[in-house]
């Protein structure tokens, strides 16, 4: 029986559940020391002067690392420390000592002056004419005649005089901008009309696993401990900060405590503590506590958003004029609104689509992916709109979104995009089924007491695979496959659930094989970044390639041994077999190291990448070696489906919000791990429930500072704040481009379980949408009361 | 100076086993600080913004923990017995049901296990900016970050203002005083009852404590009269997610009722105002009244009279309201309209 599609251990439960996994905080070497980092206290400033003598004279400090000692970043990059902080929380410097509260103390002793600059928290204050910059070089980032740059961007007083006027979100001149098909024509045939200002927060990933990270240097080579979603990837851009050559940078991050996007390869404070452990020759710990991570460890674009949609009478959307100003943080470059246009016109096919939108650098701490970046966001803040209009022309919203939901052949966006697969109809059809829509529509508006019923269903895809990528296996003498895998362990189990798609070509039990993962110096092929759903994808691809040329050279090796054709043999249960008789994998493996060539891997495909080149030949001579690039057939843009279904009940009295019940159903393609897929289908959804309903990011305008960084103050959602009652459901078609035919399921789970719950909030709340997430009780409550909302239209931060 | 977070400094650790033994360390160190769970102090000794030199721990002091039986029906609650303790107590939850369930929705199972009745009573405000090290008025400065026209002070107080807009996070606070407890303190050299309407202080009175404690004085039990036990009580409690989080707005109420007429009433609201606040205009409406949907509707409009919204908290004027009406009517769906 094929392993893909059933459960499976992972490799690393035991290790997880029994507390001998080493996270890279368990890490320690011989004479290691801590770190600990001095962070800004103001939002945008410029170092004056560092005074440390006190700080270093004090017994058991051992150095200093500032930031003039770390890599150059290019504008708009980031530093691993800087001199001219552009948040509070950002890191100025780091101090070692031989234990961490004598660090502590000896950053209390730094004398540190530091001379205020213009700083905006808001997007739209920095818009404003006159209005402050994050940056010295602007606001806004722009394609000019160099390619991408840092420019400063203002709009006109009219621009917020009429909006103002309006009840609206101002839209100024754009950054980036398409349109498609003619919007005026599409909105004149529109029968309805729905226009709102939307916001969404942006919100902080708080992993469970803080970036804390160990290093030292021994004989030129830096072993670098970290907490990473790729291990690979993380290896390679580590290696180039530091300007090593790749074979003098061990990397080790074998378990990662959650990264959602915030740990796509290393994190520039994985710098300090490998420039900091070389400069003082020792070993160096530097954990990152709770309220660090909140700073330096990522948060998700918020958006201030404006929206016109038009629908036909029978709910077909004719156009979508979208709008979005990003609220972005001080460096890089986030493309979640960008993504999000091409989310919205994926989604709901409108005849006609224009959007327009900019990203305004704040001085909040830096963005980087969160689950669904942009889609995620988009997708929460679009669905009541929806829900709205279907309600508006007394049409069934399960049969609005069908009608508007793309097919097979559709394409998107201004390119014209078109998908592998799209089986998000089937999706919706099977989620309603399991559902029980039909029913469950009928609650809508129920009233038990002071609390009245909502049903909600959110439609959220997101990308779901690369390709192009390696695969690397041994076949050792002793027959077991050794799957080497250079994508990261962040919880997904993918890490394991790919290398079957190689044990399936070559019939071999789960028992046969062990997983290779997470250290640098165990020779990982070149992977993808786990990251935008593209392990599953991307890694059946890979093992399946190098699962072929194994099931190859296992023939040949038969043939050379037993006589025969090659093709005649076939391979099965630990066994090549065929007119010649049969041997063992462990006799193939030994026999292959005895003829060395491709067979040991002495000789290598052309067309694998360097990284997968050198660990393959570290490997090679130790068994039967399967290495392949994944040359398969992709044409077209994957893209995986989540639609999620909710039923809430808001209390009238108080503006308490409990969700009932949740299904999501998803088309993924193949399933390769049915437990792991409610995993990632329930747990995103929790992460949807917070940011729908309670997770915040909280600044204060006037002296630019974040309230939020505790987790209680975040307030990401508890157990309590998650339904009793949750259920998942998958299509289960193949994705016809790729071998395996699964796609990645990471992202979309995310947009469906928020879109959910605020299409049933507003739901509950008779059709009005209240257009702002998180859907906090003072916000449903002032709604419910007629009250004036308690955030100002375009706040963001409140 | 640089800003350390989420690391402790070194202090000198005194664990005493006994009340005279702890009441001795006050005594003798001034500036020492009482650890009982740890959930509020931990917090501001990890982010060094309250640096005690010395600390008297008093999870070891038997004497202070443990619910015992009052000669009048009431009851004395040492101030160390524990949250959960608290929740789970049979005798509280026959008494003084209001009490237990203000208790069993404090923060999360874990912190019910180590937090204490007295550690939540006495806590410290959660204002974010004077948590934050501001140096506030609350802080020993002269001004208010919290209470500005553009301040973020959503969870903030709506009445009793007073150049601090910072509000009591306690939920046993209120069931307490709604209870007529009693908070018996101890010192070296004396012993004192203070009914737990006059423990608390807003900023009119103290701006920089929240109770009448005085440094060497410790909380040593709440004692319950048992005039209260048995009536119809009330807690709700509104917050943003349901574990781990403080009151947006609480109800603590206890109704002495007869032929079907509330002739009583204690309401306490908390959450909305520096201190816990009874609202004896509610009481004395109430009182006479049918406990119906009809009589909480008045008195939830008179709950609110004289509460003033900062630029983020106007949802607490409807959240009181209508807490309170749910208190007087007996809960969200009593007689509520279908």
């Amino acid at each position: 029986m094929a392993l893909i599609g059933q459960n499976i251990i992972p490799p690393d439960l035991v290790a997880k559940v029994t507390g001998r996994a080493k996270f890279a905080e368990d890490f320690r070497a011989e004479g290691m020391v801590f770190a600990k980092l001095l962070l800004s206290p103001m939002p945008h400033g410029r170092v004056r002067r560092v005074d440390a003598r006190r700080a270093l004279a004090m017994p058991g400090v051992l150095g200093i690392l500032r930031a003039d000692e770390v890599p150059r970043a290019n504008a708009p990059g980031e530093q691993a420390l800087t001199d001219e902080p552009k948040y509070v929380g950002e890191p100025i410097l780091a101090v070692a000592a031989v234990d961490e509260t004598t660090a502590a103390d000896a950053i209390e002793a730094i004398e540190i002056d530091i001379e205020p600059l213009p700083f905006a928290v808001d997007p739209l204050d920095s818009l404003r004419a006159g209005g402050p910059d994050a940056r010295l070089d602007g606001n806004t980032i722009r394609f000019g005649e160099n390619g991408r740059e840092v420019v400063s961007m203002k709009w006109p007083a009219e621009v917020f005089r009429a909006a103002e006027a309006e009840g609206r979100l101002p839209t100024g001149e754009p950054t980036d901008e398409w349109e498609m098909g003619d919007l005026d024509a599409a909105m004149g045939e529109a029968d309805f009309v729905v226009q709102d200002t939307l916001i969404h927060q942006s919100l902080t990933h708080h992993p469970m696993e803080p970036r804390s990270s160990m290093a030292y240097w021994e004989n030129g080579k830096c072993h670098l401990f970290g907490s990473t979603q790729s291990t690979g990837r993380a290896h390679g851009a580590l290696a180039g900060q530091l300007d090593l050559d790749p074979e003098n940078l061990v990397f080790v991050g074998q378990y990662c405590g959650g990264g959602f996007g915030s740990k796509i390869t290393g994190s520039p404070v994985y710098l300090v503590t490998a420039l900091l452990a070389r400069k003082i020759n020792r070993p160096v710990m530097l954990r990152i506590n709770r309220y660090e991570e909140n700073y330096i460890g990522r948060g998700r674009p918020g958006f201030q958003a404006w929206t016109r949609m038009g629908f036909r009478g029978d709910g077909k959307i004719t156009g979508i004029d979208l709008y979005i100003v990003q609220d972005h943080g001080p460096y890089g470059r986030s493309g979640d609104y960008f993504t999000a246009s091409l989310v919205t016109h994926l989604m709901y096919q409108p005849d006609a689509m224009r959007f327009r939108g900019i990203t305004v650098y704040t001085n909040t701490p830096p963005r980087a992916a969160q689950r669904a970046p942009g889609g995620a966001q988009i997708v929460a803040m679009l669905e009541p709109l929806i829900d709205k209009a279907a309600r508006e022309l007394g049409l069934d919203r399960v049969e609005v979104r069908r009608m508007n939901l793309p097919g097979h052949d559709s394409t998107f966006g201004p390119a014209r995009n078109r998908t592998t697969s799209t089986f998000a109809r089937e999706a919706l059809d099977i989620g309603a089924e399991k559902f029980d829509w039909e029913e469950k529509k009928a609650l809508s508006g129920r009233r038990r007491g002071t609390k009245v019923t909502g049903v909600g269903v959110g439609v959220s895809p997101y990308v779901g695979g690369s390709s192009g990528f390696d695969g690397l296996l041994l076949l050792r003498p002793d027959g077991k496959l050794h799957i080497h895998q250079g994508i990261g362990n962040l919880g997904t189990h993918s890490f394991a659930d790919t290398g079957r798609a190689a044990a399936d070509v070559l019939g071999l039990d789960w028992e046969d094989c062990a997983v290779v993962w997470g250290d640098s110096a165990q020779h990982l092929p070149y992977s993808s970044v786990q990251a935008g759903s593209q392990t599953t994808h991307a890694h059946t691809r890979a093992n399946h390639a190098a699962g072929l040329d194994m099931k190859r050279k296992l023939q040949e090796v038969a043939a050379d041994t037993l006589g025969g054709a090659a093709n005649t043999y076939t391979v099965a249960g630990g066994r090549i077999s065929g007119s010649g008789g049969a041997m063992t994998f462990a006799q193939a493996a030994r026999r292959a190291i005895a003829m060395g060539g491709e067979y040991s891997g002495e000789v290598l495909p052309d067309d694998i990448n360097d990284v997968t080149r050198r660990s393959a030949e570290a490997l090679a001579g130790n068994g039967l070696m399967g290495v392949a690039r994944d040359n398969f057939s992709h044409e077209g843009q994957t893209w995986s489906w989540v639609i999620g279904f909710a039923t809430v009940e808001v209390d009238t009295e108080t503006g308490a919000v409990e969700i009932l019940e949740y299904t999501g159903s998803a088309d993924c393609g193949v399933v390769v791990h049915p437990r792991s897929l409610a995993a990632q289908i329930h747990g995103g959804a929790v992460q949807g429930f917070g940011q729908a309903r309670s997770q915040k990011w909280v600044f204060d305008p006037t002296w630019g500072a974040p309230f939020a960084h505790r987790l209680y103050t975040a307030r990401p959602p508890g157990i309590l704040d998650v339904p009793s009652s949750m259920d998942w459901v998958a299509v289960g078609e193949p994705d016809p481009q790729t071998p395996v035919g699964a796609k990645g399921i990471g992202e979309p789970p995310v947009g469906a379980g928020s879109a959910a719950v605020t299409s049933a909030v507003a739901d509950a709340l008779g059709g009005r949408c209240l257009c702002r997430i998180p859907l906090t009780t003072d916000v449903v409550l002032a709604e419910l009361e007629g009250r004036p909302p308690p955030h100002q239209l375009t706040e963001i931060h409140s | 100076m640089a800003i350390i977070r989420d690391m402790i400094p070194t202090f000198d650790l005194f664990q005493p086993t006994d009340i005279g033994e702890a009441l001795r360390l006050l005594d003798e160190h001034d500036g020492a600080w009482v650890l009982a769970g740890g959930l509020d102090s931990l917090d501001w000794f990890k982010d060094r913004i309250k640096r005690p030199e010395t600390v008297v721990e008093l999870t070891g002091v038997a004497d202070l923990a443990g619910i015992r039986e009052g000669e009048d029906g009431g009851l004395e609650i040492g101030a160390m017995t524990t949250l959960a303790e608290v929740a789970r107590s049979e005798l509280i939850r026959g008494r003084f049901p209001v009490l237990a369930q203000s208790a069993a929705e404090v923060a999360t199972p874990q912190i019910r296990n180590q937090g204490t009745l007295g550690g939540n009573l006495i806590q410290d405000t959660r204002c974010w900016y004077y948590r934050g090290g501001w140096p506030c008025y609350r802080a020993g400065g002269n001004i208010c970050y919290a209470g500005t026209p553009k301040s973020m002070n959503r969870e903030h107080a709506v009445i009793g203002q007073n150049r601090c807009v910072a509000v009591n996070g306690s939920d046993t606070a209120g069931a307490l005083m709604a209870l007529d407890a009693w908070m018996v303190i101890h010192s070296a050299d004396k012993e004192r009852e203070i009914a737990a309407a006059d423990f608390f202080l807003g900023p009119d009175i103290d701006i920089e404590r929240m109770t009448v404690l005085e440094p060497g004085e410790l909380l040593t039990a709440v004692r319950i009269p048992g005039n209260w036990a048995g009536t119809r009580q009330y807690w709700e409690k509104v917050r943003d997610r349901q574990s781990w989080d403080w009151a947006l707005a609480s109800v603590a109420a206890a109704f002495d009722e007869s032929d079907g007429l509330i002739r009583g009433a204690r309401i306490v609201v908390n959450g909305v105002a520096p201190t816990p606040v009874r609202i004896g205009a509610v009481e004395e409406f109430v009182s006479g009244r049918t406990a119906d949907d009809d009589t909480g509707l008045v008195a939830g409009e008179l709950a609110i009279r004289g509460f003033r919204p900062l630029r983020h908290n106007d949802f607490k004027l409807p959240l009181t309201r209508n807490l309170v009406r749910r208190a007087v009517r007996g809960g969200a769906l009593a007689g509520a309209a279908e």
